[in-house]
């Protein structure tokens, strides 16, 4: 009894003494197993909380991949539409520089500088100088041509007027003139006129001088070209138109004839 | 008896004064009396005689006085100071038409010696009195009354404005078509008087219709109405633009030719004077000129005359050619750059020479075509010379360089360029050396024949400062050859190789 009651009581002791050792222990290991039980669920929530976030992960990459393609298709779209455009305004460009090219190259040769119609200016103006120096030169001719009958006709006009001064010089059967002497081959011109110009009395009348021509036969005007027409046509409407009062001195040619015989005497 | 006898001395005293007069009047015809007439203060005795009751011896009178200051410009201010002038001007409107003659010639001659005297004419009235002359019948005062008025107005503009004023351009149109020649003449010469001094003063004559009667009498035979003609025409263009262009429209171009081979020089003169004027305006008028033959005509005017007259004609084809380079090309088409070289041997007045030169160097400053063909006909040379010759003009050196340069720049032609390099003096030679420059790198004959004739020896001897743009010039047409054919004509390339002899040792 004692026996047990020392081995209950050695029992009891063990038992406190285990007791209080497993106490101990425990006490001591509620820590550990404290932090373990700790890391462990930590661990464990984390595991969760990645699996979690992983889906999370996945289900948004993949609707960010789903909109980012959705996104990107459209602009490709877009740019490809923008590229077909610009390809197209390019083309036309192209076209419509070609067109300009041509019509502005056009434009310039025909309209604004024109080489063969240059060229061709050019030959017709040589052409047109020629023309007109020889027109020119014409009217020069004929201009010269005019002025020299002219002067003839004046020349003529005065030999003719002297010739009637100097009637009285006309050489006889008698007696030869100043004008016609012996000594020459042929008579001088002036005893030519002297012969043709029929005498008249000097008035001052200016018709006299045109008078006169008319006096002279027709053969001296066959040396005139045709243009001394004209003034005799005039002086006979002159004629005409104005009938001069016929010389007074008939008896005083006679007289004068007379005279140049008496004279013509004594000069023999 | 005594009454005849009061008579008898009036009419001696009247005889006497008559003779006096007339006397004078002849006496005054010659101009070696005048000294010993105005010394002896024949002045003071006319005036009075001027205003005596007899009215041939009041003209008589006039026309003493007139001859007087027609000859000698101090008689003519007498005349103004001795107050004789009012008294013309108011006796013009009532006496008879000898005595008009006559008092317009006074006032004529008065008008023609200086712009003062004519301001005294025309402070005294007598542009009026003159104006109601010339609505007269007679033709002489008519012509003697325009003869004064263009007296007066060919001092200046002034002037011109008062004759205009009293409305005298009317009268003058109408006068022209009177029959009389001499009365034509003067009154065309008036015009021309009056329309050269400014714009407005030709735009009144031209408003009273002066072109187209104008325009008629080109064709009349007298010479002298010609000259008349042509000239107030030329006075009338000159101004501007839209007066030019009425005169064109007057349609006298191709008639106004024929008037180029008129046998006065004056009337030729006169006629190209217009053709200039009206072609320095504007591009069209020039081709209007050109279209009908005038080039032609002008060359063979130019041909045909000597001296003095020829400048209107060179100034013309320089007109022409400055507008643009077709008309350039019609001028050298027309072989007017013979005639100019022509001219430019046989003048020897200076400014006839720069005008030459100045026409030369318009035809040649548009393109290469132009400039070769005055380099053809031998100019550049000529022209040098000219711009080097001490004894020319400023002007002429300066117009010569001008056209040297102008010329040279378009250059493209190289025989004629290379007697310019010798001779040139280094500013011309810049440009010279820049036109080889620019056509040796091209042309391969070019420059087989640049080397033949001597012209890379030369370039080699011209000195330049580095870094100028002769050098430059140079250093391109030394880039054209290779390195052997400069050094070869390099100077002193022979001493250099003599002296490598001097190193050499025979193996």
């Amino acid at each position: 009894d004692m026996a047990e009651l020392l081995k209950i009581k050695r029992e009891f002791e063990e038992f406190q003494k285990e007791y209080c050792c497993r106490n101990r222990e425990a006490e001591e290991n509620r820590e550990k197993e404290n932090q373990a039980a700790t890391q462990i669920q930590s661990w464990f929530r984390g595991c969760k909380v990645r699996a979690y976030l992983s889906h999370l992960h996945k289900k948004a990459i993949i609707i960010q991949k789903i909109w980012r393609g959705f996104t990107a298709r459209a602009h490709v779209r877009q740019m490809v539409k923008a590229a077909y455009f610009i390809m197209k305004m390019n083309f036309y460009e192209e076209m419509a520089v070609r067109i300009q090219r041509r019509w502005r190259g056009f434009f310039v040769r025909k309209h604004i500088h024109n080489f063969y119609a240059r060229k061709k200016y050019m030959e017709g103006l040589v052409m047109k100088n020629e023309l007109v120096r020889r027109e020119l030169d014409q009217l020069e001719e004929l201009q010269k041509r005019e002025r020299d009958c002219l002067d003839m006709v004046k020349e003529h006009t005065a030999k003719v007027y002297q010739a009637q001064r100097l009637h009285h010089l006309l050489s006889t059967k008698q007696c030869p003139g100043v004008f016609n002497s012996p000594f020459r081959p042929a008579p001088h011109e002036m005893e030519l006129l002297l012969r043709q110009v029929k005498y008249q009395a000097p008035t001052r009348l200016a018709s006299r001088g045109k008078a006169c021509l008319l006096g002279i036969p027709s053969s001296t005007s066959s040396s005139f070209p045709a243009t001394l027409g004209s003034p005799l046509i005039k002086t006979s409407r002159t004629y005409s138109s104005r009938p001069i009062l016929p010389p007074i001195g008939n008896k005083k040619q006679q007289v004068m004839m007379v005279k140049t015989l008496a004279i013509k005497d004594i000069n023999k | 008896m005594s009454q005849r006898h009061v008579v008898q001395v009036f009419e001696q005293y009247q005889k006497a004064r008559m003779q006096f007069v007339q006397t004078v009047a002849d006496l005054a015809n010659r101009p070696q009396n005048i000294e010993l007439l105005q010394n002896a203060g024949v002045m003071s005795l006319l005036c009075p005689l001027m205003l005596d009751v007899v009215p041939s011896i009041q003209h008589t009178a006039a026309l003493a006085l007139g001859r007087l200051a027609d000859n000698s410009e101090d008689l003519a201010e007498a005349v103004v100071k001795e107050d004789i002038l009012p008294q013309l001007a108011h006796s013009l409107a009532s006496q008879n038409r000898f005595y008009k003659k006559a008092a317009a010639f006074v006032l004529r001659a008065v008008a023609k010696h200086s712009p003062e005297l004519s301001q005294a004419v025309v402070a005294c009235r007598g542009v009026d009195a003159l104006v109601l002359c010339l609505e007269e019948f007679d033709p002489g005062v008519k012509e003697a009354a325009a003869w004064a008025l263009g007296n007066i107005a060919r001092h200046n503009a002034a002037l011109s404005q008062s004759v205009v004023d009293a409305g005298a351009v009317p009268l003058l149109v109408l006068s022209l078509l009177e029959p009389e020649m001499a009365l034509k003449r003067i009154a065309a010469s008036t015009l021309s008087d009056i329309s050269k001094h400014t714009p407005e003063l030709a735009q009144t004559v031209v408003d009273t219709g002066a072109i187209a009667h104008l325009a008629q009498m080109i064709l009349s035979p007298d010479t002298k109405l010609k000259r008349q003609v042509f000239a107030a025409l030329t006075q009338i263009s000159k101004h501007s633009v839209s007066l030019a262009e009425m005169v064109i429209e007057a349609e006298i171009f191709p008639a106004a030719m024929s008037c180029l081979r008129d046998p006065d020089e004056y009337v030729k003169k006169n006629v190209v004077t217009l053709m200039r004027e009206v072609v320095k305006h504007t591009p069209e008028l020039a081709q209007v000129i050109v279209n009908c033959g005038g080039l032609e005509a002008v060359i063979d005017y130019l041909g045909n005359c000597h001296g003095n007259v020829r400048l209107p004609g060179i100034m013309m084809l320089g007109y022409v050619a400055a507008h643009s380079e077709s008309l350039a090309m019609a001028v050298i088409v027309s072989k007017g750059v013979p005639q100019l070289a022509l001219c430019l041997s046989e003048e020897s007045e200076d400014h006839i020479k720069a005008a030459t030169v100045w026409s030369v160097g318009q035809i040649g400053h548009h393109t290469p075509e132009h400039a070769k063909a005055v380099a053809t006909a031998n100019l550049l040379p000529k022209i040098l010379e000219l711009y080097m010759n001490a004894s020319s003009s400023e002007d002429l050196q300066t117009k010569s360089k001008k056209a040297l340069k102008s010329v040279l720049q378009k250059c493209t032609y190289l025989p004629s360029l290379e007697p310019l390099l010798y001779e040139a003096p280094s500013n011309i030679l810049k440009h010279v050396v820049c036109q080889f420059s620019k056509v040796l790198p091209h042309d391969s004959r070019a420059r087989r024949l640049f080397v033949t004739s001597g012209g890379l020896k030369k370039v080699q001897e011209i000195e330049a400062e580095p870094g100028s743009p002769l050098q430059e010039y140079i250093n391109a047409i030394n880039g054209c050859f290779p390195e052997e054919i400069v050094r070869y004509y390099s100077p002193g390339y022979s001493e250099a190789l003599l002296e490598r002899l001097d190193d050499y040792q025979p193996a």
